[in-house]
């Protein structure tokens, strides 16, 4: 009988095109295959430059996609992008994509959008594949029982040329959720909570395979959330094994497989998952029946709490690093130890990003508010993760509810994610946002940012502080249901 | 291409008392609207530098090359531009009891040398270097050696880079060696594997 593996070991030794070997005192990575590789205007436009010096062809333009979503803006999408660098680095992307025979999605495109998002929409994330991007929160593909990660500027352009990567493995790292969650708390919260218990290094050098009844009783969407941030917990890679409700979501979609193809892909997803008996080389375990809605105070992933606790007293960390930490986050956040979380007020609600704008988040976040006021000095964005999320919003009247409750309802890109486009706090701002990171300066120079999950956003724009739907007095709603 | 060997560096220390420095602390998202590969040295922690307490804005450490800093730097995004901006400062070296995973794999393919050392032998270092400001540290890849003062400690790095960097080379070119290996494994790769082209659309 063969050995027990992960889910993470089977995907790997099936893309093993050279295998590493010791060669003197120096031990060789692997050379994996790469079965998808999407790009975006940020990180590549050196990695094409890279290739035109060498003299080297894109080897495989059928395996290979772009988006224009990082720099784009969420409005006036016909007119001409304004600010020149962007604009720059949009048409350097453009050229590119002509240049080597590559399929862009571009802006006013129905495909276009954060390209994390759009992957799995067009069906082209897969169970068993091998996704990478030059984007650190490719994980999020990991969702779908995929091997999935954020490469580098060169990595881009090596695959670009050889459609390989020279990669030593991963350690393995099991995050068991068991029980299930209570009304109101959403996977997000699960990923939170995962982050704040084994840190935002805890999980370097390891792929996480999240796992478990709480797990699996999770839609992709949400699925999609908790492997998303894998990265903010230090890993590379997040990993769900794939099963009915993987291949729910995947049938019909443009890329899917058809036919026989897909029955032969099923049988093959199947046997993906790991096996009885197989050992990770760490494990982890969080009870969802004990979890609340989660929400960070400082400027780290790792820095959070339950939305119904206060912000802990610097002295009460035992680490000095972790007290120094503090120190400087609540500086920069203005904030002082002690105060309940309920209390803190904020500017702007955000409901965007890779993290937390596809249909679901945008449902649940609509459900919440329907019906409601807007508190009157908060400004909230709702920025779709696509296009096509946009357009099926939209269907289901969705972005009605958005803009009749006051929000700004906008194109799809990352939008205020990350201050690189038009959508930026401004210094001293405060947001309570769906999406990932909440580093000094991440949403625009000084800005302050609370990461919560799509129904906290939506209740906070409410109440105007930040507050959770049973605030609201919502006491029977279920996140995410299937 | 290649690049150039790195055997041993000696140069001025700078430490660097944070802990969990991310790339968008290395540097702010705003400059990676460059579509070029050098010139980011102005971008290097870039909102720091506007303090003029910041230690790159102290002489003599303004001239440093050997960042020695807190656990967990160039944790967050993927960007590489946090190790380009490192090397157009003119780093060639960072000391770390912990390294972000992306960035420490992106760092040797710019011949930067990501050493990680005990955070105990990082706070040596660090009082060695404020004691004595413009203090060299040698970084010494062939023995892993890093040398502060009367400080003398191994570092850890991985064989592969470790090899890679003393020899200069260049991924793609190592690659290229194994390409009759990719062209087989392509011949095996299933049919029922996705490809993006022909391009597909969702039904509107
Ligand atoms: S939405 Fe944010 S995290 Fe996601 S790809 Fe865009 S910038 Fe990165």
């Amino acid at each position: 009988m063969s050995t027990p593996r992960t889910l993470a070991e089977k995907v790997w030794a099936d893309h093993i095109v050279v295998e590493g070997e010791q060669q003197g005192d120096v031990q060789t990575p692997d050379l994996l295959y790469i079965d998808l590789h999407m790009v975006h205007e940020v990180t590549s436009p050196q990695a094409f430059e890279g290739l035109r010096l060498s003299g080297r062809p894109v080897r495989r333009p059928d395996l290979t996609i772009g988006v224009e979503d990082h720099n784009v803006p969420t409005m006036n999408i016909n007119e001409m992008i304004a600010e020149p660098t962007s604009r720059k680095q949009v048409d350097a992307l453009r050229d590119n994509a002509e240049e080597f025979g590559i399929r862009l999605h571009s802006l006013g495109d129905a495909e276009q959008g954060i390209v994390h998002v759009v992957g799995p929409q067009l069906g082209l994330t897969q169970p068993g594949t091998t996704v990478v991007c030059g984007d650190s929160h490719t994980s999020t593909h990991g969702a779908f029982g995929a091997l999935a990660f954020g490469i580098g500027t060169s990595e881009v352009e090596h695959v670009l040329a050889t459609q390989t990567l020279p990669m030593t493995p991963f350690k393995t790292m099991a995050i068991n959720v068991d029980g299930t969650l209570k009304p109101g708390v959403s996977s997000k919260d699960i990923i939170l909570a995962v982050i704040a218990k084994i840190g935002t290094g805890g999980g370097q050098g390891y792929v996480l395979e999240y796992r478990g009844e709480a797990i699996e009783a999770l839609s992709m969407e949400a699925r999609m959330t908790i492997c998303n941030m894998s990265i903010e917990a230090g890993a590379r890679a997040g990993m769900i094994a794939p099963d009915e409700i993987t291949f729910e979501y995947l049938k019909g979609r443009p890329h899917a497989p058809e036919g026989q193809d897909w029955d032969d892909a099923v049988e093959y997803w199947r046997s993906l998952r790991t096996d009885d008996g197989a050992t990770f080389d760490a494990e982890i375990t969080i009870d969802a029946n004990t979890l609340e809605p989660f929400v960070t105070w400082g400027t780290n992933p790792g820095q959070g709490v339950f939305l119904s606790d206060s912000i802990p007293m610097p002295e009460s960390f035992d680490d000095p690093a972790d007290k120094d930490a503090a120190e400087r986050a609540l500086e920069y956040m203005a904030l002082e130890g002690g105060t309940p979380m309920k209390e803190i007020p904020v500017d702007t609600v955000f409901l965007g990003s890779c993290t937390n704008a596809r249909i679901e988040d945008l449902r649940m976040a609509a459900a919440v508010i329907q019906g409601r006021e807007k508190a009157e000095d908060v400004r909230m964005m709702v920025v779709p993760g696509s296009m096509q999320v946009r357009l099926q919003a939209e269907e289901e009247g969705l972005d009605k509810i958005f803009k009749d409750f006051g929000a700004d309802w906008r194109f799809a890109g990352c939008s205020m994610c990350l201050g690189m486009n038009p959508d930026q706090l401004a210094p001293g701002e405060r947001a309570a946002s769906t999406s990932n990171r909440n580093f000094e300066g991440r949403q625009g120079k000084g800005a302050r940012t609370h990461l919560v999950s799509p129904v906290v956003a939506a209740a906070t724009a409410v109440r105007g502080t930040l507050s959770s739907p049973s605030d609201l007095g919502m006491t029977d709603y279920i996140v995410a249901p299937n | 291409m290649s690049l150039e060997k790195v055997v041993t560096h000696t140069g001025v220390g700078v430490p660097l008392r944070e802990s969990n420095v991310d790339t968008d602390q290395i540097i702010p998202a705003h400059f990676l609207k460059r579509i070029t590969k050098t010139g980011f040295e102005d971008a290097l922690f870039s909102r720091w530098r506007t303090d003029e307490d910041f230690i790159l804005n102290k002489e003599p450490y303004s001239s440093g090359t050997v960042l020695v800093t807190g656990p967990d730097f160039g944790t967050g995004s993927s960007r590489e531009h946090a190790v380009w901006a490192l090397r157009d400062y003119g780093f060639k070296a960072v000391i770390s009891a912990r390294f972000g995973d992306i960035f420490r794999s992106n760092a040797g393919k710019q011949g930067l040398v990501a050493a990680q050392v005990e955070q105990s032998d990082v706070e040596l270092i660090w009082k060695e270097l404020e004691n004595n400001p413009g203090a060299e540290v040698t970084v010494d890849l062939e023995n892993r050696l890093i040398e502060c003062g009367s400080i003398s400690t191994r570092f850890q790095i991985d064989d592969y880079t470790r090899w890679r960097l003393m020899e200069g080379l260049d991924d793609i070119g190592l690659t290229l060696r194994s390409a009759d290996a990719i062209d087989e494994f392509e011949k095996t790769r299933p049919a029922i594997k996705p490809t993006t082209l022909p391009a597909k659309l969702s039904e509107v």
